[in-house]
């Protein structure tokens, strides 16, 4: 396992280096594009960065209607990478549906509301693209996932909020939860620099739901429990417990069968 | 593990533990049979969690002292600024008295781990020499310097979480995470409420670049490597918006140098 997470350290230097090549166009859906231009590029050449870009904006054309695998059967995967594509998954949920949110604004958004989840959709592109761009020169990186958002009504301020609050609540309980499994050092700390973003996320967002309440760290939330008490302890919950949560967000059936998620 | 001293913890943390503990307590006077339900109910089965964590590992008994103290420094804090009348504006109110909740549980959390280990509540000086004379005296002071704490908290904790992974010290970290992102709720809504009061939108719930003030709090988290690479420009967007979508470490020393001038 750890001779797997120098690896993929390895080979995400080796692909950052080409970070201006293949990192641009991805604001709408680019991240599955991309993802499928990339494993073809890499199992192709590793070289002539250069074109890259060009077919990167080729590809987009031709796989403008196709978001990602509909219906198909992903599996995570093993290891460290299993948990980096765990978290890879998530980010491309909460970074297409802020994408989504910003794209089309509920009546009424204020331009409070709108610099914060302009601010948010940013941050969680930015968490996917780096997932992405540490995951795919292993080779293991899962694909762009078909997402539903049918469940969202994207013209209803509660429904945008209230779904942000779910996925960000939902975000930082997997990523607390994620964090013993990880067997690299840096991994964990890469994970902890993001988990806090999405707490903070997730404040924000119960803060515009209820200002000045006590809901940004609500009681119904930082509830975890030890011995039956309360401690204000955040959730931290298995990724067993959090793919079936999240599942209805995706067309694609999400699998951790490898022993790192047993 | 002094019990008595962590029931004292816990009056101030959880009535309803509280209520539990009496409970449990005159079952267990009453009857021989209410030992087990005691142990089941009550704070003893928390210090009995981490009896076994005599096994944990030094650095990670080093790590629980560290945050304790940090816990006191901020519950110390609210504590004193929640009690003070005047200070905090109303339609705030319901906020700091949840951060406060939350430090007092973190500490009743911390000492039963740590037990006769745990170390002595320093004291404190919320004007840091005189630095900052309004930290309790003025709502933006109170407000300024509960920002600065909470961004601390959430970079100290992450510093810490590589020192917590070994095999038995997991339990361990995963509170740690756990209190980690609590931190950060905290954080976010200091910092809203400061850009608030204060009509600077720029400050935002999230970090950009490493503006802020004290410096040492925010140096930095400019940084843009993540993974061991330069990631700047990562997805097209800007500097500010990478910077804002990690949070940085801070060492133990550097969080040291911040928090001594509170120290009485």
């Amino acid at each position: 396992m750890l001779s797997d997470g120098r690896r993929v350290l390895n080979n995400l230097f080796t692909a950052m280096n080409k970070k201006n090549n293949f990192m641009t166009n991805s604001d709408l859906r680019g991240g599955q594009m991309l993802t499928r231009v990339n494993r073809r590029y890499f199992l192709r050449s590793a070289g002539v960065a250069t074109t890259l870009g060009v077919f990167v904006l080729g590809a987009c054309k031709d796989h403008d209607i196709v978001p990602g695998i509909d219906g198909a059967t992903v599996d995570l995967g093993e290891g460290d990478v299993g948990i980096l594509n765990y978290a890879y998954a998530l980010e491309q949920l909460e970074a297409a549906f802020y994408t989504e949110a910003v794209a089309k604004p509920y009546a009424g958004m204020t331009d409070m509301e709108m610099r914060m989840l302009t601010d948010i959709r940013d941050h969680e592109i930015i968490h996917r693209d780096f997932f992405q761009a540490a995951l795919t020169p292993t080779g293991m990186i899962i694909p762009g996932l078909a997402l539903d958002f049918s469940s969202v009504d994207f013209s209803s301020r509660a429904s945008v909020l209230g779904t942000a609050k779910v996925l960000e609540d939902t975000g930082v309980a997997a990523y607390n939860g994620a964090g013993k499994l990880i067997t690299t050092p840096d991994y964990l700390v890469l994970a902890g620099k993001i988990v806090s973003v999405e707490a903070r996320h997730a404040a924000a967002i119960r803060d515009l739901l209820m200002p000045n309440t006590t809901s940004f760290a609500g009681d119904d939330i930082v509830d975890a429990q030890v011995n039956g008490m309360m401690f204000g302890l955040d959730r931290a919950t298995p990724p067993k417990q959090i793919l079936p949560a999240v599942q209805p967000f995706f067309k694609t059936t999400l699998t951790a069968n490898a022993s790192v998620f047993q | 593990m002094n019990i008595f001293k962590l029931i004292e913890d816990i009056k101030q943390v959880d009535a309803e533990a509280l209520d539990r503990l009496e409970f449990a307590s005159r079952r267990s006077f009453m009857s021989s049979l209410g030992t087990k339900l005691m142990a089941a109910a009550t704070p003893v089965a928390l210090a009995s969690v981490f009896n076994k964590a005599f096994a944990f590992t030094p650095g990670a008994i080093e790590v629980l002292k560290f945050a304790l103290t940090l816990e006191y420094l901020e519950d110390e804090f609210y504590k004193a600024g929640n009690a003070k009348a005047g200070l905090i504006p109303d339609m705030y109110k319901p906020v700091f008295a949840q951060i406060g909740k939350h430090e007092s549980q973190h500490v009743a959390f911390l000492e039963s781990a740590l037990g006769a280990a745990a170390p002595a509540k320093p004291n404190f000086d919320f004007t840091a020499k005189g630095t900052l004379p309004d930290s309790l005296n003025t709502f933006d002071g109170f407000v300024f310097l509960s920002h600065a704490f909470e961004d601390t908290g959430v970079r100290a904790y992450k510093g810490q979480a590589g020192n917590l992974m070994a095999a038995e010290d997991k339990p361990l970290l995963e509170y740690a995470l756990q209190i980690h992102s609590v931190e950060a709720r905290h954080a976010a809504v200091a910092r809203k409420i400061l850009g608030t009061i204060r009509n600077r939108p720029e400050i935002k719930p999230w970090i950009t670049l490493n503006e802020g003030s004290p410096a040492a709090v925010y140096a930095g988290e400019d940084n843009t490597v993540q993974g061991g690479v330069d990631i700047n420009g990562i997805a097209g967007k800007s500097k500010e918006a990478v910077t804002e979508a990690f949070d940085e470490i801070l060492t133990k020393e550097a969080v040291f140098a911040i928090v001594t001038p509170f120290l009485a």
